[in-house]
């Protein structure tokens, strides 16, 4: 009862109401402009909330997170170009759909998948976080080291792009993590001598480079290219029909976007494609798919938006993030002094619980913002990319100077938008990196002091249960793709 | 990676054999970078084994270039038997906004750094193809002067000194 009442906190408060309602509205906008989402967005923004409190900054930060995983389907479906990745599948039939004049019902019931799809993710990361916080009090420094291990092998195996690629991105990441003074020795590792580096990359140079800069030099190859709009007239209810024809797909695809966002995968991208393919999957229409099939829209916005909750599940609970964007509300949590692990479900309750309640209205309140603003949203896809590209880097460059007021960080953040740019035109994913990064420092440091437990003999791993049975999944996670692969290729043959 | 493709076909160099292509370039590179990076490991200071926490300070980047360098010669040898995408040359404007960025970094770091944002602002915009002078005024102008403003009053930031910032700060 006492959870519910610090669940009611940004509602009971209007300083904190006034942050979720404008982490909301910013998420939408962030959400819709194709380019800019909620990992882009929470970076930049994230150097803004210095001055606020811990519970206001991550109330922000959350809201930006869930309101701008549904702004993407706006996009998506009026422009037939996902504002955010994760809304990719919701293209194929929205925007089908919109073409037929549709496109307020394809917004409707993208509005409601989202909305329902992000509740069910509240309501499990209400019931699961704190019962795998439980859990992870059983965890020592060998068991954390497994985990990480099964956290970034699972990140490769199941995430957008290929394996291998992932793999080498999320080692790059945790080497990144590597330079600087070691955490452990003070000894000196990749400086070269330059006494900036002594201090290590900071995350946001990093992040901010990567996702903005590089996203700026692929919008700079993207200047021909002219987009289909399609007029949005306004936003339809679904009728009493839509709802029976999709009603069983949202809750497969809150269950499966809740589940796919516990992992550390893609979040919402991975998400709301296999919600997509099981919605088709299980329909009686399938051939429906990809002519404007509402079970399609509502089985990506429903997966997709459930991995928001899903995802913060690992990210409090454990202190590893379920994806690219709760890394950077993980990033927040320690900028501002909080630990996230299993000790913040004791020891803060009333701030944990304040986010969970903070997720939850932010849900509800997209659902109204979206209803009744999706049209005017919808406008600030004309937003020039000649105009927002040039404001966008201002930010990017003041936002990153700000947080530790280096220059540093901000040529570091140029290198890494240069860098991203070159790895995803060879098609290596960025998300791995960033989880890399963030989890570079846990996986080393576990690793290091398991050996100091272990008096250095590696064998000993193996006689802790909890251990084998990461490394085991971790074993499983690494071979799947190939599995898969051998699998389709003999079903071929 | 659709997105990333342009209108300007790329000129295949049909002197090259069949294996010279992005696969082989990324693995070359990656590889000797990461070679160069291993190489650096050897002269990290190694800790007396009183304070060895589990291993040298070097172990563990060593491992991890070892792994990079493993998967990335994975990666070429499965591109000889499923190639990668061919990749479009970049076009033009890719080629302008990447130079403005070097433009940037030199005026930033030696005339002044808001100037610099105010240059690349514009340059980018320009060539991007804006050319209504109150909206080009607005992104080089007065856009960055409110986000000066904005983080020198509400968050107490200092920016670094130069020729305009200087002209405030005075």
């Amino acid at each position: 009862m006492e959870n519910f009442i610090y669940m009611l906190a940004p509602l009971l408060s209007i300083e904190l109401f006034l942050v979720l309602f404008f982490g909301t509205l910013v998420g939408l906008l962030l959400g819709v402009l194709p380019g800019l989402g909620p990992t882009t967005g929470g970076a930049l923004i994230l150097p803004f909330t210095i001055v606020m409190d811990p519970l206001s900054a991550i109330i922000l930060l959350t809201s930006i997170y869930c309101a701008g995983t549904y702004g993407g389907a706006i996009t998506a479906i009026l422009i037939n170009t996902p504002g955010t990745p994760a809304a990719a599948a919701t293209c194929l039939d929205g925007y089908p759909l919109a073409q037929k004049g549709e496109a307020g019902r394809a917004l409707g019931i993208a509005t409601i998948a989202s909305a329902f799809g992000g509740i069910f993710s509240v309501v499990i990361l209400v019931f699961f976080a704190p019962l795998l916080a439980e859990v992870a009090y059983q965890f020592g420094q060998p068991e954390y080291f497994a985990l990480a291990i099964f956290g970034l092998t699972m990140l490769s195996s199941i995430g957008e792009g290929a394996p291998i690629k992932n793999l080498i991105a999320a080692a790059f990441g945790i080497l990144i993590s590597t330079v600087g003074k070691d955490f452990m020795t003070s000894v000196d590792r990749f400086t070269f001598g330059v006494n900036i580096l002594t201090e290590g990359i900071g995350f946001i140079p990093v992040v901010v480079g990567l996702f903005a800069i590089s996203e700026m030099l692929v919008q700079s190859t993207l200047l021909n290219q002219a987009f289909n709009r399609v007029t949005l007239d306004a936003l339809k209810l679904p009728t009493l029909n839509d709802v029976k024809l999709t009603w069983k797909t949202i809750l497969r695809s809150s269950g499966i976007g809740s589940f796919i966002g516990v992992l550390p995968a893609e979040g919402g991208t991975v998400a709301s494609l296999i919600g997509y393919s099981e919605a088709k999957r299980w329909s009686k229409n399938p051939q429906e798919f990809g002519k404007g099939s509402i079970e399609g829209i509502a089985g990506a916005e429903a997966a997709n938006n459930a991995a928001t909750g899903g995802a913060m599940v690992p990210t409090l609970a454990l202190g590893i993030p379920g994806s690219a964007t709760t890394a950077v509300i993980l990033t927040g949590l320690i900028v501002h002094g909080v630990r996230p692990g299993p000790s913040l479900f004791r020891e803060q309750p009333d701030f944990l619980y304040g986010i969970f309640g903070a997720m939850l209205f932010s849900n509800i309140i997209f659902f109204i913002l979206g209803f009744f603003g999706a049209k005017i949203f919808a406008r600030v896809t004309l937003i020039p990319n000649k105009l927002l590209w040039p404001m966008v880097f201002v930010l990017s460059v003041c936002g990153t100077y700000s947080l530790n007021q280096s220059d540093a960080d901000v040529w570091i953040m140029l290198a890494f938008g240069v860098i991203g740019f070159f790895m995803r035109r060879f098609g290596f994913s960025l998300v791995p990196v960033i989880i890399g990064l963030i989890l570079g420092e846990l996986v080393e440091g576990t690793l290091r002091q398991s050996l100091v437990i272990f008096d250095g003999n590696w064998l000993l791993f193996f006689t802790r249960p909890i251990v084998v049975t990461f490394l085991i999944l971790s074993i499983a996670a690494l071979l799947f793709p190939f599995l898969k692969r051998a699998k389709n290729s003999m079903t071929k043959k | 990676m659709e997105h990333m493709q342009g209108n300007n076909k790329r000129k295949t160099n049909r002197k090259l054999p069949s294996y010279f292509n992005d696969a082989l370039i990324v693995s070359l590179v990656t590889i000797i970078i990461s070679s160069i990076l291993f190489y650096f490991t050897f002269y990290f200071d190694e800790v007396p084994q009183i304070l060895k926490r589990g291993m040298q300070p070097a172990t563990f980047p060593k491992g991890l270039l070892i792994i990079i360098i493993s998967l990335t010669s994975f990666i070429y040898l499965f591109s000889l038997k499923n190639p990668w995408k061919e990749q479009e040359d970049l076009p033009k404007p890719f080629y302008y906004t990447f130079i403005t960025l070097i433009f940037f970094v030199i005026i930033a770091k030696t005339l002044d750094f808001f100037l610099g944002l105010s240059v690349f602002s514009f340059i980018v915009s320009y060539l991007w193809g804006e050319r209504r002078k109150l909206l080009l005024f607005f992104v080089a102008a007065a856009f960055p002067l409110l986000v000066f403003l904005f983080f020198e009053t509400i968050l107490n930031l200092r920016f670094p000194s130069g020729i305009l910032t200087d002209l405030y700060y005075r």
